[in-house]
């Protein structure tokens, strides 16, 4: 055991950590890097179980967790969406916490209702690490794409545009919030009808403007796109009236400054062309890597095991 | 015509409770907790506030769209018999910020105070966020953090973040 201060407990909102809490994880991420890559062993966590509980479907959330503990040696219990959903027919979660806290060291869930993890900490004898609550949080999601800007581009001093579904995107979301703890620059571009609501940029210190894609694209460092997410619109109509009207192809690349990259959470549906994978800008296949090391970080601090 | 009112609203507050026209609005009390200066219309939520229902054995009195100089119109409610916790009489900041306190004892005043909003208050408000963990079948309770934003009470539900200024309307 190190002698090291658990920053936290569980994971839960971005909003809990501090910009030291921030940096520290990203630095023993890129610690993690060379085990994430398998270039490295490490058997830090060897005879911890994890416990992935996706209520919703995840492929890379929940498989890079899984990575993640099983390069630093520690096992994992997967419950699938199929398996969750009759559970959560006859079971709560308050009670389906319970029991698997006493299966495994460390929970992730992921679960449609806001708040949920929050609830499930509050039942659960282990560790709680939120990998998305409806349309609330995804801490893990923000804390790997600060790392991959960190690594690809800068945190500091940079211009960053988000673009896309703003309105439901719990991506885009947590990471306004965690960007504001550093000297950047915000640009939101979206549709009218997914705009920012006002209420997540209450509170916040940064400087964040609305702008037109046009407008931006030869200053900008960083453009981050989500896709625009057919679950989360009220009727099908709307979310036809939107898609795909906001497409990065090699067209849009032809403006922008060196060194400029573009991010995407994955799964893209049309939002970028395949062209932009081969245009020497596209980041989104590293930072669905950096999921891995920024996890690893992630779990060594949850399981109090800081030391590689 | 404004004499009458501000010599209501001094009955009132004396405990004496009168109209000019002899009617009785709200009855003196020998113990227990006056709660006065409350906006105007809030009194049943007051009532609701304190747990007080169909099954409170105490005498409660209640008065409504009472005059008040200071208020232009408030209400007031009396529970005889029961001294109110702080901790209680405080969540009614949330929907009524200038009540006072007066606990009787013997007829006399012997504690008056301003409520305060708590920081942190359960059960009492629900989450409008439909899909907050709050509204499931789970066994939880609201939560919402307390705070002024220009002088104005807000709660923010700890589970969901929704911010809530107009909290009558959730109670």
């Amino acid at each position: 055991m190190s002698e090291v201060r658990r920053r936290f407990r569980h994971l839960i909102s971005i909003d809990e950590l501090s910009k030291e809490d921030i940096l520290y994880i990203l630095k023993k991420a890129e610690e993690f890097e060379p085990i994430a890559r398998g270039e490295k062993k490490s058997r830090i966590l060897e005879g911890k179980i994890l416990a992935n509980l996706f209520f919703e479907p995840s492929t890379r959330t929940r498989m890079s967790f899984e990575s993640a503990m099983k390069r630093l040696g520690g096992d994992v219990l997967n419950m699938t969406a199929q398996e969750a959903s009759s559970i959560a027919k006859g079971e709560t979660l308050a009670d389906t916490i319970r029991v698997v806290g006493n299966y495994v060291d460390v929970i992730v869930l992921r679960y449609p209702l806001e708040g949920a993890a929050k609830f499930a900490a509050e039942n659960s004898s282990v560790p709680v690490i939120n990998a998305g609550d409806g349309a609330g949080q995804h801490p893990s999601q923000t804390l790997l794409d600060l790392y991959t800007i960190k690594k690809e581009s800068k945190l500091d001093g940079s211009k960053i545009a988000l673009m896309g579904d703003l309105k439901y995107s719990r991506t885009v979301h947590s990471l306004i919030k965690a960007l504001t703890y550093f000297d950047t620059e915000i640009y939101l571009i979206s549709p009218q009808i997914l705009r920012l609501p006002e209420e997540f940029l209450e509170g916040l210190n940064g400087k964040i403007y609305e702008a037109e894609l046009d407008e931006v694209i030869e200053e900008i460092d960083v453009l981050y796109v989500t896709r625009i997410q057919k679950e989360r619109f009220p009727d099908e109509e709307e979310y036809r009236r939107v898609a795909g009207s906001y497409v990065i192809n090699s067209d849009t690349l032809k403006r922008v400054k060196s060194g400029f990259i573009v991010m995407h959470p994955l799964p893209r549906v049309n939002e970028i062309s395949s062209s932009v994978d081969i245009s020497g800008h596209a980041r989104y296949f590293e930072q669905s890597f950096y999921g891995v090391p920024v996890r690893m970080a992630i779990l060594s601090e949850v399981l109090d095991e800081v030391d590689t | 015509m404004k004499t009458d009112m501000n010599k209501i609203e001094k009955d009132c507050e004396d405990g004496i409770k009168k109209e000019t026209n002899k009617h009785l609005i709200i009855s003196k009390i020998k113990d227990g907790t006056v709660i006065d200066h409350i906006t105007s219309g809030m009194a049943i939520l007051v009532l609701k506030i304190l747990g007080i229902g169909v099954n409170t054995r105490e005498a409660v009195s209640m008065a409504m769209n009472v005059p008040s100089s200071k208020m232009g119109k408030k209400d007031i409610v009396k529970v005889e018999g029961k001294f109110i916790s702080e901790d209680e009489l405080n969540k009614i900041a949330l929907i009524a910020p200038q009540a006072t306190i007066n606990l009787i004892e013997n007829f006399k005043i012997t504690k008056k105070f301003e409520v305060s909003p708590p920081k942190v208050v359960e059960r009492i408000i629900s989450c409008p966020n439909r899909n907050c963990i709050s509204n499931s079948r789970e066994p939880i309770s609201s939560r919402f953090n307390i705070y002024l934003e220009d002088n104005k009470v807000i709660a923010k539900c700890d589970y969901c973040g929704k911010k809530i200024s107009n909290i009558e309307k959730f109670i």
